[in-house]
């Protein structure tokens, strides 16, 4: 990881880039965005990403690219946006990343990108996320879509099951090889869990219209309203409906919950409702929208998790105007697996975290709507399978917090509706799909699979690399017809 | 018709006809669905661009022409609006069919009853019974007279069908669980109970067929969303157990089902129910005309944008 400055564009010597501060991204006040669900984060201007792209240190090897999941080449970007080349920085990326606007905004970029830039070493790493959202947003506001390519026609024609990270990745991939590509979606709107799960405040839901706009422009083809496993099967599609390969991309789906007494009562919910309702349908806008949401206002509500699906929930509570907003962690702060942004903007806007604790009751007061969570200290023991520590709980501890509102947000398990339906396809115990972690093929012929179907919850990130080693493998075998 | 947010066709009434005041059957062109629905099933539909997702059983389908049945009774806003559109009008999203389908097996003698607007979802599954070789004694309930629907053809099914309403303008004055008990005190051998209807009925008929020891499947509809099993708020408890009326329902053993939390869980957002009901009163010509209206933007825009 040598730095090298031949032949490059930017002006700075490699000592002066390490004196120029991260920039970073105008964002709406705490206290105003706790109120309203309109994006926090506000974007670089040219004159900031400018001044950001000149920390890059343009390593021979980079970090930044090794690490990311789809490969897309940083340092390259980079440098176009150094030179002012805002629309070849779009396209080097797009080379990659086919969602650039979307993993700008939700990639945990400390993971990946940033994790192992050089910069992070003695100050802080180059602002790679936002600098990739900066490029995206110009490209959207400068591009015209009559312009985007289309390839020359293989014949082919690909399947793809579900509208979420791996699907559109794979999609995105499989039709600049000339493939005809054809999404199914079971829910009315585009996205996956990019719609349903993330909410307007860190991803705006035109971003995610923007990016399927310009797949539909590059030729992919979107049906709505099926659902695979039920209105169709794997087999008819390819079959009857003559598809030559199909990527299951359909994601973890069915929400864990926690089988502690009292998770039947009126103001519980799985995270997966709570954001569904608030996402999807836009329960926040009751009642211009009809789906209905209980009145928040001065009540006090808890999330039980610690990844970004939790933030996301009560951080959604808060702007419909919960009195306290509590998040419950059994593990502590050093143990979440949420993003480290969204943990200090949640911080910012007056959320409570309570580490080292978990509910064991949900208590009700009167005709069965949620009054109090019984919750118990944990302290933490040994490493568990996942390398963290084991939660204890520590005994009498109990303490009973009152609350309206309990969102669950622990985790997913599969879904089992496709797996359930292709005579042919492999489970493991936990019933998610085995794909080869290199070529995602699955045990049936044609048949491939990636993202939280076959990982269980992971991040975009991850589920897009995992769509794109598929699109791979999927031209490779169209190509060769070699399974 | 495409838009930003939707990918595909919307789907086209063929015809529209009052069975009852407040209960309308619809022939919906939804091929895909079609071909593959079996008695039991249901789809969730969406009317408009800021419209619920609701969930409604699929009466029966035509997997030739395409289309399946649907009976509405109106009851809340989107249920009272569906009930106003005609043959011509389309629905934007329709999904299905989901959940599991009925059991149908040979039991001997089963009793299918009918509540209500309940008799359209009992009506498939009790045909699928017939021919499945099974004597099908039917019970079919209304509040009244003019509430009554299905008959004709609850009776082909039917060895006998009994019928009750509830103030008597019609057939005999009672309750189908006073017909049951009349089957039950006879001395008729049942082998399985099948109870589609309002959650009082099928509570009342589940209580008291437990005591006589007969198996008895009732069809839930708890408040729902995505409808695969994804969201987990139509949740209801099972043996003590949570399970999804979407996915591992609709129909359960119903000695098994806990009615009262079915009951606190549906009346979970009475009160905005209540206001969207009384909104749609005053808005309800505008709302109509916005209905039309994304049909005629469709046929204007073929596959063009918003």
């Amino acid at each position: 990881m040598t730095p090298t400055a031949n032949k490059s564009l930017n002006p700075l010597p490699l000592k002066e880039r390490m004196k120029v501060p991260r920039q970073s991204m105008l964002e709406q006040p705490p206290l105003l965005r706790a109120a309203n669900f309109k994006e926090v984060n506000l974007g670089y201007s040219e004159e900031l990403a400018k001044q950001e792209a000149l920390r890059c240190l343009e390593c021979a090897k980079p970090a930044c690219v090794h690490d990311c999941p789809v490969g897309v080449k940083v340092k390259e970007f980079v440098q176009l946006i150094v030179a002012g080349d805002y629309l070849g920085a779009a396209t080097k990326i797009r080379e990659d990343n086919v969602l650039p606007a979307i993993t700008g905004r939700v990639c945990p970029q400390e993971d990946h990108c940033e994790g192992g830039c050089l910069m992070g070493k003695k100050v802080q790493p180059l602002g790679v996320g936002y600098l990739e959202r900066f490029v995206a947003d110009y490209e959207q506001r400068h591009m015209d879509l009559r312009n985007v390519r289309k390839a020359a026609p293989s014949g082919k024609r690909v399947a793809i099951v579900g509208s979420g990270p791996s699907g559109l990745t794979a999609a995105g991939d499989l039709v600049q090889k000339g493939h005809e590509v054809h999404v199914f979606e079971a829910l009315h709107e585009l996205g996956g869990v990019l719609v349903y799960g993330i909410p307007e405040f860190r991803l705006p839901k035109q971003i995610i219209r923007e990016q399927i706009d310009y797949m539909r422009a590059m030729g992919v083809q979107f049906e709505t309203n099926v659902v695979v496993g039920k209105t169709v099967t794997i087999s008819e599609l390819m079959e009857e409906e003559g598809y030559d390969a199909v990527f299951i991309g359909t994601g973890a789906g069915a929400p864990q919950f926690m089988g502690i007494p009292g998770e039947h009562l009126n103001g519980v919910y799985s995270a997966n409702e709570f954001l569904t309702r608030i996402n999807l349908m836009h329960a926040y806008e009751f009642p211009t929208y009809d789906e209905p949401m209980l009145d928040f206002r001065g009540k006090d509500v808890a999330v039980i998790g610690g990844g970004n699906t939790a933030l996301d929930a009560i951080r959604s509570a808060l702007r419909l105007g919960a009195g306290k907003a509590y998040v419950l962690y059994r593990r502590s702060e050093a143990e979440m697996p949420a993003r480290h942004e969204e943990v200090k903007h949640a911080k910012q806007e007056g959320i409570e975290f309570h580490m080292l604790t978990a509910p064991i009751e949900f208590l009700s007061e009167s005709n069965g709507w949620l009054s109090a969570a019984r919750c118990m200290r944990m302290e933490l023991g040994e490493a568990d399978a996942s390398g963290r520590r084991r939660p204890v709980p520590v005994e009498g501890s109990e303490f009973d917090l009152p609350l309206a509102v309990a969102v669950i947000a622990i985790g997913t398990s599969a879904n089992p509706l496709v797996q359930s339906t292709t005579p042919g396809l492999e489970t493991n115990k936990r019933n998610y799909i085995q794909a080869d972690p290199m070529t995602q093929r699955t045990s049936r012929k044609g048949v491939f699979a990636g993202g939280d179907i076959v990982t269980g919850s992971a991040t975009v990130i991850l589920a897009m690399g995992a769509g794109r080693r598929a699109a791979k493998s999927i031209n490779e075998y169209l190509s060769s017809g070699q399974w | 018709m495409e838009d930003h947010d939707h990918g595909e066709t919307m789907f086209q009434i063929l015809s529209a006809e009052f069975l009852a005041p407040g209960i309308k059957r619809f022939v919906i062109e939804a091929p895909r669905i079609a071909r593959k629905q079996k008695p039991g099933q249901f789809v969730i539909l969406r009317l408009h661009q800021r419209g619920e997702r609701i969930p409604i059983t699929i009466q029966q389908s035509d997997a030739q022409r395409g289309t399946i049945t649907l009976v509405v009774q109106a009851i809340g806003k989107t249920t009272h609006m569906l009930d106003s559109l005609e043959a011509g009008d389309s629905i934007l999203d329709i999904v299905g069919p989901l959940g599991k389908p009925s059991e149908i097996g040979k039991f001997g003698t089963v009793v299918v009853i009918g509540g209500g607007v309940g008799t359209a979802m009992a009506y498939p599954t009790a045909a699928a019974l017939k021919r499945a070789g099974n004597r099908v004694i039917s019970i079919v309930g209304a509040r009244s007279k003019e509430l009554v629907i299905l008959e004709h053809e609850m009776r082909e099914v039917s060895d006998p069908l009994m019928m009750t309403t509830d103030d008597g303008t019609y057939a005999d004055k009672g309750f189908v669980t006073d017909k049951l008990r009349q089957l039950i005190d006879n001395g008729t051998r049942i082998d399985l109970v099948l109870a589609i209807g309002p959650i009082p009925m099928m509570r009342a008929v589940a209580d008291m067929t437990r005591k006589e020891g007969i198996r008895t499947i009732v069809s839930l509809n708890p408040i729902m969303i995505d409808g695969t099993g994804m969201c987990g708020g139509c949740r209801v408890l099972v043996e003590g157990k949570s399970q999804f009326a979407c996915v591992d329902g609709p129909e359960f053993d119903a000695h098994q089902i806990d009615f009262g939390v079915l009951i606190q869980r549906n009346a979970m957002y009475r009160s905005a129910e209540q206001k969207s009901m009384a909104d749609f009163q005053h808005e309800r010509e505008s709302l109509l005309a916005e209905i039309h209206n994304q049909k005629q933007a469709g046929c204007a825009l073929p596959g063009g944008g918003r």
